[in-house]
């Protein structure tokens, strides 16, 4: 069980080998990174803290979708869907008890973060039945008709939406009898926020990974590979597809639920095809089947608009607005999505985990090119 | 009587354009395995090159090279990001023409600006009194002419010496090489074939109402068609096809007399649910082959 002195990568027992940080060079980065991300509050204008506080929220989304589609390779274009539920569950619950849409006043952030998971965990396995009977893009397309009606059912709903284009107040976040969404004495909003996205992603990146390196993660990758292998040596399909779906969807819950308390403001419009397709980028870009992957890639997709939004300094041809001609920043960043899946798909399908891998690689036997 | 035979009617015309949708889809389908979500892309195109080819042409003049372009196109489309990515997992190629999709969609958008756009077709808006109903000239149009493009090319798979190579290649691709069956051509000739489909149907689409930037979420449509007539069934997409058409104009019209809550908007996401229905009883779809596992 102990390490053996002086040969630090000698694991004398298969615990040791699959243990959360199994090398000196994991527990250093990982205390570096998590140390840099506390740190940054101080360092940061606001404006740039929101904006990776809101990648945080949808780095616990990515998660989420990786598990069921990178670990269990149950291809999931639903995941707005799941993140809507998430994200109106904990706007009732917070709500307003007497204002113009459903509410009832409970603004515990334990409380209705737990209730946005569980809620959309319980939608999550009622569509899992359909994913026992169906295979890749079947399910796929399944999963997309699951926006639509979710798109249709969130706009008629007002009493809980607010309607298409009024929305509602997103839920409203107290822990220890503190609002965490309004300046205090020592931090304004914006560092609470980061604060709260950054414990709540280390937390569930931490369930995450404690998941998928146990059996129950051994299982969901063996569906993956092969199911019918899988089921010949004793893994119920059933039984797992049924957690993928409902571990993935709690994930999406709780990343709604937290989306939209940065913003304040809910609008039923939002959770369409593309943003379940901004999902599919974040861990395709990160790296499927990674809990650390997901969260690059979800920092990545957040922070891309704000770089195209500096490209008109830059590139004389691209322009800051529509109507002058020439290619408008938003243009830039529809195609730049489409160019970095296709892209990474292509040269580097690992994402920017693989990228990670091999610069590591390289600089593991540097200056000796192996 | 009247009103339901009016819907009927209107839906079988929407339907035969999401019949030609799933062709598309299906053609592509059972050549590569894999499901092209760059249909939407090719539709809107199509729409577009005749909006603009109209204020110079024939409104049928523009048609028929608005379609060839987008064929051309769809080759090209297959030879630059496709070609490159056989063997690959499917469903990562099923991502990549998702982000072919974006890109020409980016593209044609530039070109269609925020005005709605006319394609100048002789329907419009205009009826004409069939049997004592009156039916809009353009659901006649679409519903004829798909059936005129689905007879052709049911003929031809079924007759032509490329249509037997196209059939080969869906049955089995390392036995149809093996016989000189060419899979490059047949690949690029389905790409064709889908892109020229989605370019007729987007006319019909932006037929009437006129076309703009949200035109695209139509071609969508198609994605319940296929799975309910089965991804493999050229004959299940036309009849899914026209199905869901019907459903969709029956609850458009008759949804609101049971809850006001089933409207117009309802009828949008019908098809959707009646896939899902249908999926829990037939997994493969109504005419799709069951897929058999050998262990």
């Amino acid at each position: 069980m102990r390490a053996i002195a002086g040969r630090p990568e000698l694991y004398t027992s298969y615990r040791q080998e699959t243990s959360l940080l199994n090398t000196r060079p994991k527990r250093v980065w990982v205390g570096g990174v998590v140390v840099l991300a506390l740190l940054l509050p101080f360092l940061f204008a606001d404006d740039l803290l929101q904006l990776l506080a809101t990648g945080f929220a949808a780095a616990i989304g990515a998660i989420g979708l990786n598990i069921v589609t990178g670990y269990a390779g149950q291809v999931s274009l639903g995941h707005a869907f799941f993140l809507a539920i998430g994200a109106y569950t904990a706007a009732v619950l917070s709500g307003d008890t007497d204002g113009r849409v459903l509410g009832f006043g409970i603004t515990s952030l334990p409380v209705w973060l737990l209730a946005a998971g569980l809620v959309a965990a319980l939608a999550g396995v009622i569509v899992a039945p359909l994913a026992v009977r169906l295979r890749g893009l079947y399910l796929a397309i399944v999963t997309l008709g699951l926006v639509f009606i979710g798109e249709y059912v969130f706009r008629e709903w007002t009493d809980v939406t607010g309607g298409a284009g009024v929305g509602r107040q997103a839920a409203i976040p107290t822990l220890f009898g503190q609002r965490l969404d309004v300046d205090g004495e020592l931090f304004t909003r914006v560092q609470k926020l980061y604060f709260l996205m950054f414990v709540v992603l280390v937390i569930f990146a931490v369930l995450a990974r404690n998941l998928v390196r146990s059996r129950t993660g051994r299982a969901l990758a063996a569906v993956r590979d092969r199911d019918i292998a899988a089921s010949v040596i004793g893994v119920s399909l059933t039984r797992y597809k049924f957690i993928a779906f409902a571990v993935s969807s709690f994930y999406a819950g709780v990343a709604g639920a937290l989306l939209f308390v940065i913003t304040g403001y809910i609008e039923p419009g939002s959770f369409n095809l593309l943003l379940s397709v901004q999902y599919i980028a974040m861990i395709l870009i990160g790296g499927v089947a990674t809990i650390s992957g997901s969260i690059m890639g979800a920092l990545f997709i957040t922070l891309l608009p704000r770089v195209t939004r500096e490209l008109p300094a830059v590139l004389p041809f691209v322009n800051a607005n529509s109507g002058s001609g020439g290619i408008t920043v938003f243009q830039v960043e529809a195609i730049l999505y489409g160019l970095l899946i296709v892209g990474f798909l292509i040269f580097e399908p690992r994402g920017l985990f693989g990228i990670w891998i091999r610069v590591r690689n390289y600089w593991k036997s540097w200056p000796f090119s192996y | 009587m009247t009103e339901l035979m009016q819907a009927i009617v209107r839906g079988l015309g929407q339907g035969s354009v999401y019949a030609l949708l799933a062709i598309g889809f299906v053609i592509i389908y059972k050549s590569m395995r894999v499901i092209s979500f760059a249909q939407p892309a090719f539709m809107l195109a199509g729409a577009t090159l005749v909006s603009y080819l109209v204020v110079e042409l024939n409104f049928f003049l523009a048609v028929v090279l608005a379609t060839v372009l987008v064929a051309l196109l769809g080759v090209g489309v297959e030879r630059a990001a496709l070609r490159p990515m056989i063997g690959k997992p499917v469903f990562v190629i099923s991502i990549i023409t998702l982000g072919v999709d974006v890109v020409i969609r980016v593209v044609v958008n530039g070109y269609i600006g925020i005005n709605v756009r006319q394609v100048g077709d002789p329907w419009g808006l205009r009826t004409v009194t069939l049997l004592g109903i009156a039916v809009e000239q353009r659901y006649l149009a679409m519903f004829l002419t798909t059936m005129v493009l689905l007879a052709v090319l049911f003929a031809f798979f079924r007759y032509s010496r490329m249509g037997l190579a196209m059939r080969a290649t869906a049955l089995d691709q390392e036995v149809a090489l093996a016989q000189g069956v060419s899979v490059g051509w047949v690949f690029a000739l389905s790409w064709a074939i889908a892109a020229a489909m989605a370019a007729i149907a987007g006319v019909f689409v932006a037929s009437g109402a006129g076309l703009d930037q949200g035109l695209w979420i139509v071609a969508l449509k198609a994605l319940p068609v296929i799975i309910l007539g089965g991804l493999d069934s050229l004959g299940g997409a036309l009849v899914a096809g026209l199905a869901i058409g019907v459903v969709e104009a029956l609850v458009a019209s008759y949804g609101t007399d049971i809850s006001p809550h089933l409207d117009g908007d309802f009828a949008l996401v019908s098809p959707y649910i009646v896939m899902m229905l249908v999926l829990l009883v037939r997994p493969y779809g109504l005419f799709g082959t069951r897929e058999v596992e050998r262990v």
